[in-house]
């Protein structure tokens, strides 16, 4: 109940009118000819692509490295591992699964060395978590080059070599989630499968965070000096941290592909920190304090906007605004938690 | 602390240590430069354009350094501002360098209008200018696709056919400005040893570095180094520090507006969704690796900064190309290296920050013990 209360506390305006604006948008959606049914199915792919993306955020926020803009070097640990697996020529559900194991030692060993890195920025955290996202990126994109795959279906057609810009996951993992013990209801599709998945990794989360590690890691988070004194490793706690968002990162990419369709390569990662980092402010979360409930609010509400406004739009006024729609939107929330007053004491 | 400054060797390894990015930045061009195969007429004319192309709008982020709100990722903003004071003098059909005078005249109140709630923003996330300018750029580059993807044409008459969308309103995706194509650049040609100077375009720039000197030594230039110190001083002292950091904001705004329409009448054509985006980024990484840092910058780093970064993009296609046989890679490396340069200048600066903290506090506890 004391949950319940002060998640609505913390709801504040923007976040209801987002959620006014989402509930008018599904009101309109008949009277504008939208198929309710598929919107709704869109929304229920979207968010179940999105949500661990989404989740990726909450340990770095409890041990107070604030919002994860590195979300990139999870996404790229992610890639490391989808195009592994390729390349062993793995199908079915065990490229999935392969894809996620290799996927975890780049994830461990750049989340160390990113939190590493983290450690010495107190404070400074956001910023050069940026940065160092856009770098490794930019990184990356020279690796994609350089390092020989041989797979025919991800390689240049022409030379043999480098990796396409995207790559198919047909024959691969494609749907391998979305389409396991899915529900069909005229229209309406329900990926009961992402979302076992993503109630797994949730539910982990969860869990973890009321183990002994994962208090400490609050408690890292809301008072360090605190911590200090009643003997918890601040750093190396921050350093598991930044590894479990990292891996989660891995692995949503991971989840996005198999639903999407295609590993996107090269520069496709840049941006994809923003609209994961706006979904969860949007779902009540703030720069230091973020819950499982919040990630699943904040993803819904936004994938559930970005679904609906092209199609409602389009067909009430025949303009698609939805991306300056989505680019206010996100970035507004993001400015409204970085300007709130009981933070920026920190 | 003395025994460290006593040798010559001593105070290499320190210059060393101080300016690390710089001198990395050299040796990167050192050894691009003969990998390719660039003759030294072509770079140093491609050295003076993009001098020419990018001071004015790097200068513009001088102003903030020095109030202490760090690098102005909200420089785009301004970029904004000339660009639609570029849109509306091209549906006018004004030409030559009244369009120039006219366009920077149309982008002022709107500069001055942005920086203002840029400042107002800034000053409620003290502690994190930098990343809270950084989501400003990204905001108001949404309210100004919305402006102009969908207000221009039709709440604000557009009579040029040639610029608006087929559907009838929006602004197209390129606007040609040929009618201001070097005006400026053109204006006074100065031909060196058949290298192209654009000598009126350097002349405004260094008007604008005349006024950087005169202003630091103003009421208002003292009082932004007075915030950029300590702010608690500062207010102490009786400057009121909350007025004084929007007005760094606002100048720096300004000045981007009018930065960017120079750099646009060089290019000659206007991206209208996309010629902003990066302007920052790059600019930034300009003056980082002329060796400013978060907290300290002049008017020297802006110049090496440019030629260095600069002759690194020149280069970096070609010498990877020559190098692995991969112009690609060029690409991506000389991206690569933007973002690095900003990380490690930001990483450093966070570390020194750290470290200055702790030594005051270890100042403090001797002087404690001392009495």
């Amino acid at each position: 109940m004391d949950k319940i209360k002060s998640a609505i506390k913390n709801f504040g305006w923007p976040r209801i009118i987002i959620a006014l604006f989402l509930l008018l948008l599904f009101i309109v959606a008949p009277f504008a000819g939208v198929n309710l049914g598929t919107s709704l199915s869109d929304t229920f792919t979207r968010f179940g692509m999105n949500c661990i993306l989404v989740l990726a955020m909450v340990p770095m926020i409890h041990s107070g490295c604030g919002l994860n803009f590195g979300l990139p070097l999870g996404i790229i640990s992610g890639l490391l591992g989808a195009t592994l697996s390729l390349q062993c020529e793995f199908t079915g559900f065990p490229s999935f699964l392969m894809a996620m194991v290799f996927a975890t030692p780049f994830a461990v060993i750049f989340g160390w060395a990113y939190g590493a890195l983290l450690n010495k920025v107190k404070g400074g955290e956001m910023m050069i978590a940026t940065y160092v996202g856009f770098a490794s990126v930019a990184f990356m994109c020279m690796m994609w080059l350089l390092i020989p795959f041989t797979n025919p279906k991800m390689v240049w057609g022409y030379t043999g070599r480098g990796l396409r810009t995207t790559i198919s996951t047909e024959g691969y993992y494609l749907h391998i989630l979305s389409d396991f013990l899915s529900i069909k209801i005229g229209h309406l599709t329900i990926p009961v499968g992402m979302f076992l998945f993503f109630a797994l990794f949730a539910f982990g989360i969860w869990a973890f965070l009321r183990t002994k590690t994962g208090t400490a890691m609050t408690a890292v988070g809301s008072n360090p000096t605190f911590a200090r004194a009643s003997g918890i490793n601040v750093d190396k706690t921050r350093i598991l941290s930044v590894i479990m968002s990292t891996w989660l990162g891995a692995i949503g990419i991971l989840v996005y592909q198999q639903s999407f369709g295609f590993i996107q390569l090269y520069m496709s990662p840049f941006y994809m920190a923003l609209p994961a980092v706006s979904a969860i402010l949007i779902g009540g979360a703030s720069i230091n304090k973020a819950s499982i409930s919040n990630v699943i609010i904040g993803t819904f509400l936004f994938q559930g906007i970005l679904t609906m406004t092209p199609s409602v739009m389009n067909s009430l006024i025949h303009t698609d605004m939805s991306e300056v729609i989505r680019i206010i939107v996100s970035n507004g929330m993001i400015l409204y938690a970085l300007t709130r007053k009981q933070e920026a004491t920190r | 602390m003395k025994q460290l400054d006593s040798s010559f060797g001593k105070k290499l390894l320190r210059f060393l240590i101080n300016n690390p990015v710089p001198i990395l930045f050299i040796i990167i061009c050192a050894v691009g430069i003969p990998l390719s195969g660039y003759s030294a007429t072509y770079l140093v004319g491609e050295i003076s354009v993009r001098l020419s192309r990018n001071a004015f709008l790097v200068l513009s982020l001088l102003i903030p350094i020095f109030a202490g709100m760090g690098l102005n990722f909200g420089m785009t903003l301004g970029a904004m501002a000339g660009q639609i004071g570029l849109i509306l003098i091209s549906n006018w059909g004004i030409v030559g360098i009244p369009a120039m005078v006219l366009a920077a005249i149309i982008s002022t109140p709107i500069s001055i209008i942005m920086g203002w709630m840029c400042g107002k923003i800034l000053n409620m996330a003290k502690g994190r200018e930098m990343v809270t300018s950084y989501i400003i750029g990204f905001f108001v580059n949404g309210v100004y696709q919305l402006i102009v993807l969908y207000g221009f044409g039709s709440l604000i008459p557009i009579s040029n056919s040639a610029l608006v969308l087929p559907r009838g309103y929006g602004i197209r995706n390129t606007v040609n400005l040929i009618g201001m194509r070097k005006s400026l650049d053109n204006l006074l040609n100065l031909k060196l040893f058949g290298i192209q100077i654009p000598l009126a375009t350097f002349i405004i720039i260094a008007l604008l570095c005349l006024f950087i000197v005169w202003f630091k030594k103003t009421k208002l230039g003292q009082d932004m180094r007075a915030v950029g110190q300590d702010m608690e001083v500062a207010r102490a002292a009786g400057i009121k520090v909350e007025h004084t950091r929007i007005m760094s904001i606002v100048i720096s705004t300004v000045f981007a507006g009018y930065g960017m329409i120079i750099y646009l009448q060089n290019i000659g054509t206007l991206n209208t969704y996309n010629s902003h985006s990066q302007i920052g980024m790059f600019s930034i990484a300009a003056l980082l690796v002329g060796g400013a840092s978060v907290t300290k910058a002049n008017i020297g780093n802006v110049f090496l900064g440019i030629i260095l970064f600069h002759l690194m993009f020149i280069i970096s296609p070609m010498a990877g190309k020559n190098l692995i046989g991969e112009a690609q890679l060029g690409e991506y490396f000389r991206v690569f290296v933007s973002y690095g340069v900003i990380t490690v200048s930001l990483v450093l600066y966070e570390i020194r920050k750290r470290r200055e903290g702790k030594e005051e506090g270890r100042v403090l506890a001797a002087d404690q013990e001392e009495n």
